[in-house]
């Protein structure tokens, strides 16, 4: 048989789509994993970098701590943390929810800063609080790019969740990291498709995401896609 | 495998100078993989990305295609690109580059267009007004201007490569990521400290060195903040 007829069978076999082993355990136990995380890095991300932003302070530590993060191997970090906590959970946890933090951080600070200056001078004449500026003016306007931040962050520990099987955790990287200890090409494979599966619907989701989180008066404004890339090409 | 806190066991500390010294040839050997596996990567990339990045800037109706394809290869996890890839060509450095390729190109490509984007029309005009013909200006005149953010992207996309280089060790690649994957299996902690801390280096050196040159071809950039 053909390698793809044996992919397929893989799929359509239903001892695959059962139990603890099976595709839908091991599909919950990657998003819900990736979504903690995610939950977690926004958590500590989204104060500092938004406060930084805000205040105008400490822009040097907002963006290199993305250049640090992208310096730091991610299946390092993980061994890492297997030294500090062990196998099993938090090791990967730990791991994710640390290279989930800065592309949020330096995001959120770039987005903060991008507000126009008349904006917020204009908020503060027509006699807003600072904290009403913050709310009202900055956070909405700055909303994209947060959002492009979170997004960044998801996909990349969507992807890195594909490792957490290398320290006894489940996930879809299960059927990768097993398919080639076992050399089960199709196994590899077949578990390959349905993590780069779900990486993709993952993007495609924040993307449409972003677009929704987007305020209206900001829609169709080919600035943001300018900011979004200078802020890229220069993180 | 996880001994720790065995009551007489030995503590392994997080380095072991006697390991490390006993090593030294095993630690330049996986340096020099590395080295090697992110400049092939980052040069094929740059061979693909010129042309492709080219073309995607002269001709908008290629813009999406381009960018979708190259996104979707750059949200594809390395692990699983280099898993779909094994059945093809195997456990293999040619299944390594491949992989590693790919993730270049979204951010060079990307960084092309937005070079020659910023490329001011005035500029262009004077060119053309000079004589240039189209693939002179685009050589002599396009692509110096272009530079500071094409080598922003090859900043970019070579740190990322370092980084990636590690997880290619899974594949029986992997450099200083050998040396890593080591540390996890054997669970002894100085060749993950030997391994991260040189890669780290490695991205940091790459990432200054790279600053470097790009001041030394665009001196008229000098003095205004590029990256």
């Amino acid at each position: 048989m053909s390698f793809i007829g044996q992919v397929l069978q893989w799929f359509l076999d239903g001892s695959h789509w059962q139990g603890d082993f099976g595709i839908p355990n091991r599909l919950f136990e990657h998003v819900s994993m990736s979504a903690e995380s995610l939950v977690a890095a926004a958590l500590i991300a989204l104060p500092i970098g938004v406060t930084l932003g805000h205040i105008g302070r400490g822009g040097n530590l907002a963006i290199n701590v993305s250049n640090v993060g992208r310096a730091v191997p991610s299946f390092a970090l993980l061994v890492f943390a297997v030294q500090l906590v062990g196998i099993g959970f938090w090791p990967a946890f730990i791991a994710l929810v640390a290279l989930g933090i800065p592309p949020i951080v330096t995001n959120s600070y770039i987005g903060m800063r991008e507000v126009d200056a008349d904006v917020r001078e204009a908020a503060k004449g027509m006699g807003m609080r600072d904290r009403a500026v913050l709310w009202q003016v900055e956070l909405p306007i700055a909303a994209p790019l947060i959002m492009a931040g979170v997004r960044t962050s998801a996909v990349n520990i969507v992807a890195t969740a594909t490792l957490a099987a290398l320290v006894a955790w489940g996930g879809l990287g299960r059927f990768i990291v097993d398919g080639l200890a076992q050399r089960d090409t199709v196994q590899l494979f077949a578990g390959a498709l349905l993590v780069a599966l779900l990486s993709i619907a993952v993007e495609l989701s924040l993307t449409a995401l972003q677009r929704i989180t987007t305020s209206e008066g900001l829609r169709n404004e080919t600035r943001i896609q300018e900011v979004r890339s200078t802020s890229l090409s220069a993180a | 495998m996880l001994a720790t806190g065995v009551v007489g066991a030995v503590e392994d500390p997080w380095i072991r100078w006697s390991w490390v010294s006993g090593h030294i040839p095993v630690i330049r050997d996986a340096l020099t993989q590395h080295i090697e596996l992110t400049v092939i990567a980052v040069g094929i990339g740059l061979l693909i990305a010129i042309p492709l990045g080219l073309l995607a800037w002269e001709l908008r109706l290629l813009r999406g295609p381009v960018f979708s394809l190259t996104g979707i290869l750059y949200t594809i996890p390395s692990l699983a690109l280099f898993a779909i890839l094994i059945p093809f060509t195997g456990l293999t450095v040619l299944t390594a580059e491949i992989g590693l390729v790919s993730y270049t190109l979204l951010i060079l490509i990307r960084n092309i267009v937005v070079g020659m984007d910023a490329v001011p029309p005035d500029i262009r005009e004077a060119a053309r007004g000079m004589g240039y013909r189209p693939l002179a200006e685009v050589l002599r005149v396009d692509l110096p201007l272009a530079l500071p953010a094409i080598m922003a992207g090859i900043r970019i996309a070579t740190v990322t490569t370092i980084g990636l280089v590690t997880v290619t060790a899974l594949i029986g690649e992997g450099g200083l990521g050998s040396l890593i994957l080591d540390g996890l299996i054997r669970d002894f902690k100085t060749p993950l400290v030997v391994g991260t801390l040189l890669s780290v280096a490695l991205a940091i050196v790459a990432d200054v060195g790279l600053s470097g040159a790009q001041r030394l071809l665009t001196p008229w950039s000098r003095g205004r903040s590029t990256a």
